[in-house]
Order: structure tokens, then C-alpha cells, then sequence
């Protein structure tokens, strides 16, 4: 006897919550109902985003390079979803690898991109990588999973909490991700993932005083006015690409700070 | 009150010394009545045909004049920076480049009175600023990015790294052989050429350093220096053929910058405003933390963008700060720049001078309490007595804006997380300082201020390998250090296979 199956409702990512967003809109796409967010649930996630930002960036390095991890565990765990979702197979691997590849990272940026420095009077000084803050994505259209993948470790592993509009045409990797995400000891408003029209979002996005760091690379025709808009709050723009990695792509999301102390007795 | 400073109290102020008149020799600069525009190794007439008088601001005397370049001299200075760069400078071996640069620092060596001299009459600082900071740091900075030259494949793992082309250079008149020292000469280790505009009210010492270029045989057009108001720099940010852009001014023309540029995929470093926060816990070493205090906010007449103008004092040590501090104002020496005794100079202009009665006045009317020592001041030129305001909310225009002058605003706390947030409440985050004597508060007070320079029982202090630069709307990159070579630099991946 067939059964029907029970069909997963496709929601925003907020706070470390599923909610629907608070306009009630939805979009189809991949065949489903997806949430279409608004610019209120846009600036719900930077605020979620705001607040999650001390706890995951007081956290130690080895403890973030351990919840990375874990977002790839619970990808492996979900493969055959994600890869229905995605290209495929293939695709949902090299996300899942790519994880890893950033988890390991975590502990490691700041001896490769900070310093010791060695000033000419009897001072101790040295610079150290600490977070932007919150960062908006504009994740690539494609690969709907490992674009968003590829551009979203970078941006957390140093610390910052993302908010990232997923691929508008194939959202439901995405979705897919941020359930992976919220099983992983990801501390809620660290990622928020929104769904819907980015044309609607993004320049809201762009504009956000509080947001600290844009990656419009995934932005066409709009850049230039995308751009314009974070000079608002001199936000540093960062035009990523789907097929980087490296930990310079952590230093795009990175500020440096540099400390004197006084050597003496 | 203890009993220390009871004795304090009571000891006499020495406000009433006098002293001998000990100036600087100014015959040691000469100076050309009219200067042109510095274009493929020459000083040439500018095509715009205008001049403006470039002034003493501690005489409101003429010094010379000097060219206010257009869009044409503009024009052929990219062209002269490109054609340098194509045809020599970046096929230069890198050991050679690393030369010219050593060269340049041992002449502003050699020539560093000269230029002392030419900094404080141009731009109104104390001789004894210019003397011991400005020059020294200027060749040092020279002497440490010299070095980089031929090891930039050491510097960022796993890149190839190479120039960008063209750099466009804004500074400011704060220190202005300082920051054309910090803008220049990475951009050149890097192995790019510059059109560098330095401040309209100081332009004499970048034009002297045209001078140094020539001694040291530097390439025509590696270098070129246009001078000029706020026109020139927005034609140099707006040409087509520069590729990148570094601007150190204020967070409003760095906004305007960043718009300016948008959607061009010009490489971009903005050294922007502060508003510093300058904290001092009751633990930390009084008299050492009132140094600290004077120097961060009346060194170079608080014309300096990490200035720690925000003194964020904790509760119970309040009135021994204020007092001490209050005494130490007495001492200041305010007067000819040229003076070696002067501790401040002149304001650097009249439209500055303006800007700092405009926030002062408002900060009276706001309701702050002013605080100004006795001090005659000389009846020509541009002068602002050092002030400190107390009863000073955080919503005050003095508390929040970039007063760019000699005038602190005390403000106070409980708790470390009250200062840290009052420090951190301010779209700005280019530097704070901390005083106390315990070395774990330090590291926890440091960790959680959102700058990008922290000086920890100290503060001003400024080294060519401590990179410097701003959080927030303070801006974007870093200058000196390793990391100020990143800017000047397209960072390639390595070729595959390899």
C-alpha cells in the first residue's frame, strides 16, 4: 500500500529559528513554496545576527573549528537530500570537504595573518586578526549548495555571524544547509539564511548601518549600486568567488588590531 | 585625598617660569616664490594656469606660492605615473627598486633639519614634534618598506604577488611628510607608481621632497606630486587610468570616496576619523596616565586622527585625574612652532580654527563644563588654548564628533563593562588607549575595544612595523607593517600544477 509523504514546508533561517517570513509571501521555486522574506525579516536577521556575535567570537578558536566540523558531520548525514537538491553528488562532497577544510583553519588564521612587530623603542607589539562583525552574502547562483557553502565558512570561521540570501532560482539547498547548520552546536543568529527576491533584499542588505562587511560577488548589474550603498557605513565590500578558497578569503572578513605595551620594570 | 596629594596640592605651580626664546633657525629653508606641479621628474607650470598662496598659520604670513592643479595636470600626471610604470619601474629588478628606496630615506636623513623646519613653519607644529617624530618616522618609513622591496614573495604564503599600476595618494595636512612617507613608500616597494596630492594648506615639505626624488635619481614619473584643494583630489580619485586609491582625511570625504568608486573595481584603503577613547582605571600609575592623556590629545595640537579625545576616567579616581591634569595644562607651552619649547603650535588653519570654536561653543551650550588654563595667545595666526570638558553626557556633539583640535571631553565609569561600551559607542573604531597596572585587564579591555590600535599604558606611539588603521567608519586597510604592503599588491594564486 503507498503512503503519501509528508512534505517538508521550505521557511527562513533566523535566529537560529524556521520562521515563515512575517509578510506571509511565499515564491515558487525547485517546485516547492519557499519563503519570499521582506526587508522587516531582513533586518530581523541582523539583528540576530548583532546579537550572535559576541558569543561566537568569544568562543575559542578550537571550539569554532569543532562546530564547523560538525556542520559537515550532519551534511554527510544528509547527502542524498542535499545532492536532490544541488547538482548532486558530487557537489554536496566538495561542500562537505570544503567545511572541513575551514574547520581546520580555525585555530590556525591568526598565526598566518597576524604579527609580531618589532618596533624601534622598548614597546611590545603585536597585531592580531579579530571579526568584522555581521556580514551580508549575496551567495552565488551557482552551485546552489557549494556556492553558498564556499562563500558562507570563510565568513564564520573567523568569528563574524552571516546573513545570507540564498540563491534565488534553487533556495533549497540552502534550506537544506541551514537545517545541517542548526543540528551543529551553530549558536543561533551565527547564520541566517534568507530565501526570496534579492532584488527586493539586497539593497536593504547594502545599506544596513549595522552591518559591518558585504560580499556582493554574486551580484550583477546591481553591484555598482550595491556598492554605493555600503559607503554608508564604509562597509568593506569583498566581490567573492564560488571557486576560492584559501585563508585570504578569511582576511576579507577579518579587521587587524595592533597592541603597544610599554616594556620595563 | 591622600596625603601625597595633599602635598601635591599645595606645591607651588610653575606657570609663572619664563622662558628664553629658543627658536629654530628658519634660514636653513629656502624657499621658491611660485611652485609648479611636479610631472615626470620636473617641476612644471601647471596647465590650469592657478596659484594660491600657502601660508605660516602661526603668522597668517605667505610662504609662497603654489599650484592648484586641474583636471589636465591631473591628466598628464597619470600619464607620466603610467608611462613609468610600463617603461621601467615595474621591470625594475626588486633589489634595485629596494635602493632607490634606501637612497630616499638616507637624504631625509641627512636633510631631516630642513624639513623639521619646513614642516612646523607650513604647518604650525612644534619644532620639537616635527624634529623627533615627524622626520624620523618619515625616513624610517622609507628605510623599513626599502626592505620589503625584494621579499614580498616571503610576505603572503602561497601568492605571487604583484603590482597594481597606478596608485592615486590623498593626505592630509596633520603630518604631512609623515603620511606621505606612509602612502609612498609601500606603493613603490610594492613596485607601483603614484600621483600623490598632498593637503591644500601644506603642501611645501612633499614639494621639497620632490627635491629628495631628484638626489636620489628616483625614475621620472615614479613619482609625481600634484598640489591643490579638494578639486584635484576628486579629479585623481575620478581618472580612469589610476588603480588604486589610498585616502587618509575625513570619514565624510572617505564615504564620498567610496561612492565615488563604486563599481569600478579600483582598489580602495581609506585611513578615515576618530573618535579615540582614552581609559584610565583606578589602579593605573597616575602620573604616568595624565602624560598619557596629555600627549594623546594635545600632540600636534590634537590635529591627529587616533587622538584619544574621549578621556573615560573610572569614578573613584575622578577628581586626583582632573586635578593633575588640570595642573599639567598650566605647564604647556603654547606658542611660535619654531620654539623648542613650544608643546603646541599653531592650528593648522583658519577653516580648522573655525571648526573647533563651532564644537567648543557647542559643547558650553550643550551644558559640558570648560576648562581652560591661563594662556596668553599671539595676536596673529591661529590659536586654540588646550580645553577639557567635564559633565560631559555621551550625547554631547563634543562627546560624539571629531573635534581634529586640542579640546579632550571627560566622560566616566563604574564598572570595565561600562568603558569598554562608552568607549565602543561611536561609529568610529581607529584607536583607544588603556591605563592600569594589571596586565590580564589589559589583554581583556584590549580584546573587547572595536579599533585598530590599542596602546596600553601609553599612547601616540606610531612605528613603520606596527600596521595601523581603523575598525568601523575609522576605514578600511592598514598602513605600515607587513600589512600595509597587502593595499599595493594583487595577490595572484599559484599557477596551477605548481
Amino acid at each position: 500500500m503507498s503512503r503519501l509523504p509528508v512534505r517538508k514546508t521550505y521557511k527562513l533561517f533566523v535566529g537560529g529559528a524556521f520562521p515563515r517570513s512575517e509578510s506571509g509571501r511565499t515564491y515558487e521555486a525547485q517546485g516547492q513554496n519557499v519563503a519570499r522574506a521582506s526587508r522587516k525579516d531582513l533586518r530581523d536577521s541582523v539583528r540576530a545576527a548583532r546579537g550572535a556575535v559576541p558569543k561566537w567570537s568569544g568562543m575559542t578558536a578550537y571550539n569554532r573549528g569543532q562546530v564547523l566540523y560538525r556542520i559537515a558531520e550532519m551534511m554527510e548525514a544528509r547527502v542524498a537530500e542535499l545532492a536532490d537538491l544541488s547538482s548532486g553528488r558530487a557537489e554536496v562532497e566538495q561542500a562537505i570537504d570544503r567545511w572541513v577544510w575551514y574547520a581546520g583553519w580555525a585555530d590556525k588564521y591568526a598565526q598566518v595573518l597576524g604579527s609580531s612587530n618589532p618596533v624601534a623603542a622598548p614597546y611590545f607589539n603585536f597585531t592580531v586578526p579579530e571579526p568584522t562583525g555581521v556580514v551580508g552574502v549575496l551567495a552565488p547562483e551557482s552551485p546552489s549548495l557549494d556556492g553558498v557553502v564556499a562563500r558562507l565558512a570563510p565568513v564564520i570561521v573567523g568569528g563574524n555571524a552571516a546573513v545570507v540570501l540564498a540563491p534565488e532560482a534553487e533556495p533549497l539547498a540552502s534550506i537544506e544547509l541551514a537545517e545541517a547548520i542548526a543540528t551543529a552546536d551553530v549558536p543561533g543568529g551565527v547564520v541566517n539564511i534568507l530565501t526570496g527576491h534579492r532584488s527586493e533584499l539586497a539593497p536593504w542588505l547594502a545599506g544596513h548601518m549595522d552591518v559591518n562587511a558585504l560580499d556582493i560577488g554574486a551580484a550583477d548589474g546591481d553591484a555598482p549600486e550595491l556598492e554605493r550603498l555600503a559607503a554608508e557605513n564604509v562597509k568593506r565590500v569583498v566581490h567573492g568567488r564560488a571557486d576560492r578558497q584559501s585563508p585570504y578569503e578569511i582576511a576579507n572578513f577579518l579587521e587587524l588590531k595592533t597592541v603597544w605595551h610599554p616594556i620595563g620594570v | 585625598m591622600t596625603d601625597l596629594e595633599r602635598r601635591q596640592d599645595r606645591a607651588p605651580v610653575p606657570s609663572g617660569w619664563d622662558y628664553a626664546p629658543a627658536p629654530e633657525a628658519r634660514d636653513i629653508v629656502t624657499l621658491q616664490e611660485r611652485y609648479g606641479v611636479f610631472i615626470g621628474g620636473e617641476l612644471v607650470d601647471p596647465k590650469s594656469g592657478e596659484h594660491f598662496a600657502t601660508i605660516d598659520p602661526s603668522t597668517e604670513e605667505p610662504l609662497a606660492e603654489v599650484a592648484q592643479a586641474g583636471p589636465k595636470d591631473v591628466d598628464l600626471a597619470v600619464k607620466a605615473a603610467r608611462d613609468a610604470y610600463e617603461n621601467g619601474w615595474s621591470g625594475l629588478s626588486p633589489a634595485e627598486r629596494a635602493k632607490y628606496l634606501f637612497r630616499i630615506a638616507r637624504i631625509l636623513q641627512e636633510r631631516s633639519r630642513e624639513f623639521a623646519v619646513l614642516e612646523s613653519l607650513n604647518g604650525g607644529k612644534p619644532i620639537k614634534e616635527s624634529r623627533d617624530v615627524d622626520l624620523p618616522l618619515s625616513a624610517a618609513h622609507f628605510f623599513y618598506y626599502a626592505g620589503w622591496a625584494d621579499k614580498l614573495e616571503y610576505a603572503f604564503p602561497n601568492r605571487t604577488p604583484r603590482p597594481i599600476g597606478v596608485a592615486g595618494q590623498i593626505i592630509p595636512w596633520n603630518f604631512p611628510l609623515l603620511m606621505l612617507a606612509w602612502k609612498v613608500a609601500p606603493a613603490l616597494a610594492a613596485g607601483n607608481t603614484v600621483v600623490l596630492k598632498p593637503a591644500e594648506t601644506t603642501p611645501l615639505t612633499a614639494l621639497l621632497f620632490a627635491d629628495v626624488l631628484r638626489q636620489a635619481e628616483l625614475p621620472p614619473g615614479v613619482v609625481n606630486i600634484l598640489t591643490g584643494d579638494g578639486r584635484t583630489g576628486a579629479e585623481i580619485v575620478k581618472h580612469e587610468d589610476v588603480d588604486k586609491i589610498a585616502f587618509t582625511g575625513s570619514t565624510e570625504v572617505g564615504k564620498a570616496i567610496q561612492r565615488e568608486l563604486a563599481g569600478t573595481g579600483k582598489k580602495l584603503t581609506l585611513e578615515l576619523g576618530g573618535k579615540a577613547a582614552n581609559i584610565i582605571f583606578d589602579d593605573a600609575a597616575l602620573d604616568q596616565a595624565v602624560e598619557g592623556i596629555v600627549n594623546g590629545i594635545y600632540f600636534n595640537q590634537g590635529h591627529v586622527c587616533c587622538a584619544g579625545s574621549r578621556l573615560l576616567v573610572q569614578e573613584s579616581i575622578y577628581e586626583p585625574v582632573i586635578d593633575k591634569l588640570k595642573e599639567r595644562l598650566k605647564t604647556l607651552r603654547l606658542g611660535d612652532p619654531l620654539d623648542k619649547n613650544t608643546d603646541v603650535g599653531a592650528i593648522n588653519s583658519k577653516q580648522q580654527l573655525e571648526k573647533i570654536q563651532e564644537l567648543v561653543a557647542s559643547g558650553e551650550e550643550e551644558g559640558a563644563e570648560i576648562y581652560q588654563p591661563p594662556c596668553r595667545l599671539p595676536e596673529r595666526g591661529y590659536w586654540f588654548v588646550p580645553t577639557v570638558f567635564t559633565n560631559v553626557a555621551q550625547s554631547y556633539r563634543v562627546a560624539q564628533e571629531e573635534i581634529f583640535g586640542p579640546v579632550l571631553s571627560v566622560l566616566t565609569f563604574r564598572t570595565p563593562d561600562e568603558a569598554v561600551e562608552k568607549a565602543n559607542n561611536t561609529p568610529y573604531g581607529l584607536s583607544a588607549g588603556v591605563w592600569t597596572e594589571k596586565g590580564s585587564r589589559i589583554l581583556s579591555i584590549a580584546q573587547q575595544l572595536k579599533a585598530g590600535v590599542i596602546w596600553a599604558n601609553t599612547y601616540n606611539r606610531f612605528d613603520p612595523s606596527s600596521p595601523f588603521g581603523g575598525y568601523k567608519e575609522s576605514g578600511f586597510g592598514r598602513e605600515g607593517g607587513l600589512h600595509g604592503l597587502e593595499p599595493y599588491l594583487e595577490l595572484d594564486e599559484p599557477r596551477a600544477g605548481k
